[in-house]
């Protein structure tokens, strides 16, 4: 069975043997892990389990210490982060406090050859998408919590990147707007067909939101069966 | 939750102290040199185009050093503060050393190691090798602390890593990196030493006209002129610089932490490589001096050292270094007790106050700006002219001193206490704590460890100072400058050797002073 899922595996992202170090511990063991195109999956775990240093190596801004991360069957473990057309979004916005609304989408379009009048384009278009039309000209310090996300989301998507990974980003905002953004976000994936990997550390959130659920657990990647009971994956959680 | 509000009178009350220092000690002797100095003949400086020529020429050597400093400073800040390297303190403090080093001493031996001394381009050379330190610093202490995640997402947006420097980085930097420009300017500006010893003579600046005008020609009233002048330049520098301050002033991204990489990749690799040639050559001028102090005719010895501390002179009043360091260790010591306190005063009225911040910071930075000859200049004359004679009041000198480095204290002390998250203190306060204890509390212990390490930074200034001390000190009690600058003048070998010695002996304490209060610091976040 193994061998039959790696040839169909080619396509997407697929982790090997993936093992991260931090401060001289073993993180993350052997992490194997696949997300087919245009699929979603969560990857959920406590605090301190090792998710978010994955998802920071798979997005190319960390190292893992041994292992390889492929890409449509291509070892992209060595090739640095602004080559690697993955987007990143963290749980803070992280806006550049420099730029209005309208430059922070654009950040990634200057590296591109688009032009001006495509880029001005772009921005309204991921502006409508995450529901704030018109915001172009809007200081990044008069946006709340939850417009100043959707501004990074469109930012990160502003360069259509292959993969985007997804670092806690609805975990600083109330749970009604999370709730919605969860929702949000999915439809917005599913009707640009980026696949995408979502670190959350919260069992509703990545049952909402994606194909496929994996689990760090005793620095393991273990894939979560998606229908189970609350009552069990509370359980499951607590350990 | 409530904030923690500050009352009004309070804070005044604690900016009153070092508000009456700068403004004694800067306001006296200016005035007393605007009445004996200022008259209808100043008119005639104020139109000539030989002033004008100086101004000029002035701003642009400033301008020139600035921005060499700034450029010269970058990559070693970023490898000093973003990178793991091995003996990153010793660096730190290598780099320290020659801002603190009195300025002829440093003159002296520039000259005697560059082929082109003697020209503009000496003076910025001379001018980087003592601001570059401070550039590392201030910089540093911002870059060391940015979190690192904005520049991660640039580089997935991608960004290749020399444009993430310049698109996302240098905007955090702004407020730092101008900061660090603007007091780097002032020094230059109004660089005394320097510029006399290894300047083109052709060419003066504003300050070495002061003097030459005032000392050598006793031209009284073009002194005061030109000293009006330049405090209308820096007054008016100033004011623009803090108005831009506060237009740049991001630091929403910094982090608790410090966040250093391992040394990775082509450009890391320069970056480090450009540090180490830094370092190699902010250290050349001071192994020239050390050099110099052990040479013996054709051989090598100590016999300098040896003659310092037992003058074999008879023929001139010979002082021992024993009398001058002991000066300048009480000096020190005074200065350094009167600047810390005030400076931490002045920081955190700067820190809490909600109106009248930028005033308060443009009178305080003052010092920084002024020129130190005629502070001793006034300060003289006041003494020969006024109703008070000042001359031999012995805390006269320590507190010149202490006028100078106070500023510096407050550059140390203020982005320390800026840091600190507001809410600890309504933390604070809605458990109980009165306004002054929840300071106590949260600023408190960062505050005195910060102001242990602008101790170490006073002492040094106090050590090194010239320009004012010069006017000021008791002809049988010089302070070690002083004396250096008498052996200086005096004619052969052997007391350009004292010189030599006396100065490693001054830089040497000088080390030592900085590397105590050094330990004051922190020893995991090490970012300011």
């Amino acid at each position: 069975m193994e061998n039959q899922r790696r040839e169909w595996v080619q396509q997407g992202l697929h982790l090997s043997g993936v093992c991260i170090d931090y401060e001289g511990e073993r993180l993350i063991e052997n992490a194997e892990l696949h997300v087919e195109p245009a699929t979603i999956a969560a990857l959920l775990g406590p605090s301190g389990s090792g998710k978010s240093s994955l998802l920071r190596c798979i997005a190319g801004v960390q190292r893992h210490n041994s292992g390889s991360i492929l890409w449509d069957g291509a070892d992209i473990s060595t090739t640095p982060a602004h080559k690697r057309h993955f987007g990143l979004v963290f749980q803070d916005p992280l806006l550049f406090d420099h730029l209005d609304v309208g430059a922070n989408i654009a950040f990634g379009l200057r590296f591109t050859d688009l032009s001006r009048a495509e880029s001005r384009g772009k921005i309204a278009t991921l502006l409508d998408m995450v529901g704030l039309p018109g915001f172009e000209r809007r200081s990044v310090s008069t946006l709340s919590g939850g417009e100043a996300q959707r501004v990074a989301l469109a930012r990160a998507l502003a360069t259509e990147p292959r993969l985007l990974c997804l670092d806690e980003p609805f975990a600083a905002l109330d749970r009604d707007l999370r709730e919605h953004l969860v929702l949000q976000v999915r439809q917005l994936l599913r009707e640009l067909g980026i696949p995408a990997i979502h670190v959350t550390h919260d069992h509703d959130e990545a049952e909402a939101i994606a194909d496929r659920v994996f689990m760090v657990r005793d620095h393991k990647i273990v894939e979560y069966p998606n229908l189970l009971p609350p009552s069990l994956a509370d359980l499951a959680d607590g350990e | 939750m409530q904030p923690v509000n500050y009352s009004r009178a309070g804070l005044i009350a604690l900016a009153a102290l070092p508000l009456t220092l700068v403004i004694s000690l800067i306001a006296i002797p200016l005035v007393v040199l605007l009445v004996n100095g200022l008259g209808p003949e100043s008119l005639d400086v104020l139109v000539a185009g030989s002033t004008w020529r100086i101004v000029g020429y002035t701003v642009i050597q400033a301008l020139l050093s600035t921005l060499v400093s700034v450029v010269c400073a970058i990559p070693a800040t970023y490898v000093l503060y973003r990178l793991r390297v091995p003996g990153r303190r010793i660096l730190l403090a290598l780099v320290t050393v020659p801002f603190v080093l009195p300025t002829v001493v440093v003159g002296l031996a520039f000259r005697e190691l560059l082929p082109f001394a003697g020209t503009t381009a000496a003076i910025i050379v001379a001018h980087a090798f003592f601001n570059i330190g401070l550039v590392i610093r201030i910089v540093g202490g911002v870059w060391g602390q940015l979190d690192p995640r904005p520049a991660q997402v640039a580089t997935t947006l991608g960004a290749p890593p020399w444009r993430v420097f310049t698109d996302v980085t240098v905007p955090q930097l702004r407020s730092a990196l101008l900061a660090s420009a603007i007091l780097v300017f002032l020094f230059s500006f109004t660089s005394f030493g320097v510029v006399l010893v290894v300047g083109d003579p052709a060419l003066p600046t504003i300050e070495v006209e002061i003097y030459r005008k005032a000392i050598q020609i006793l031209d009284l009233n073009a002194a005061a002129t030109l000293t009006l002048l330049q405090l209308v330049i820096i007054v008016v520098a100033l004011a623009f610089a803090v108005r831009l301050q506060a237009q740049v002033s991001t630091g929403r991204n910094l982090t608790a932490e410090t966040h250093r990489e391992p040394i990775r990749g082509l450009g890391n690799a320069c970056a480090v490589a450009a540090t180490g040639a830094l370092v190699a050559a902010l250290l050349l001028p001071i192994i020239a001096l050390a050099a110099r102090s052990i040479r013996v005719g054709d051989g090598w010895g100590l016999q300098w050292f040896v003659e310092i501390f037992n003058p074999t002179d008879t023929t001139t009043r010979a002082t021992t270094a024993w009398t001058s360091l002991t000066v300048s260790l009480r000096y020190a010591a005074i200065a350094t007790a009167i600047a810390v306190p005030l400076g931490v005063m002045a920081a955190v009225v700067l820190s809490l106050a909600r109106r009248g911040r930028t005033r308060l910071d443009t009178v305080i930075s003052l010092p920084l700006g002024v020129s130190a000859v005629s502070i001793g200049l006034g300060l003289l004359l006041f003494s020969l002219t006024g109703p008070l004679d000042l001359r031999g009041w012995s805390l006269l000198v320590p507190l010149g001193q202490a006028l100078v480095a106070m500023p510096l204290v407050v550059r140390v002390v203020l982005p320390v206490l800026r840091s600190i998250d507001p809410r600890l203190r309504e933390v604070a306060a809605t458990l109980g704590a009165s306004p002054a204890r929840a300071w106590l509390l949260v600023d408190g212990p960062l505050a005195l460890r910060a102001a242990a390490i602008s101790a170490g930074l006073a002492a040094a200034v106090s050590l090194g100072e010239f320009g004012a001390t010069a006017f000021l000190v008791r002809a049988d009690a010089p302070t070690v400058p002083v004396q250096i600058v008498r052996l200086l003048g005096r004619p052969g070998e052997a007391n350009l050797g004292q010189a030599a010695a006396l100065s490693v002996i001054l830089i040497v304490l000088t080390a030592l002073v900085v590397g105590l209060a050094e330990r004051a610091r922190p020893a995991k976040s090490t970012g300011w």
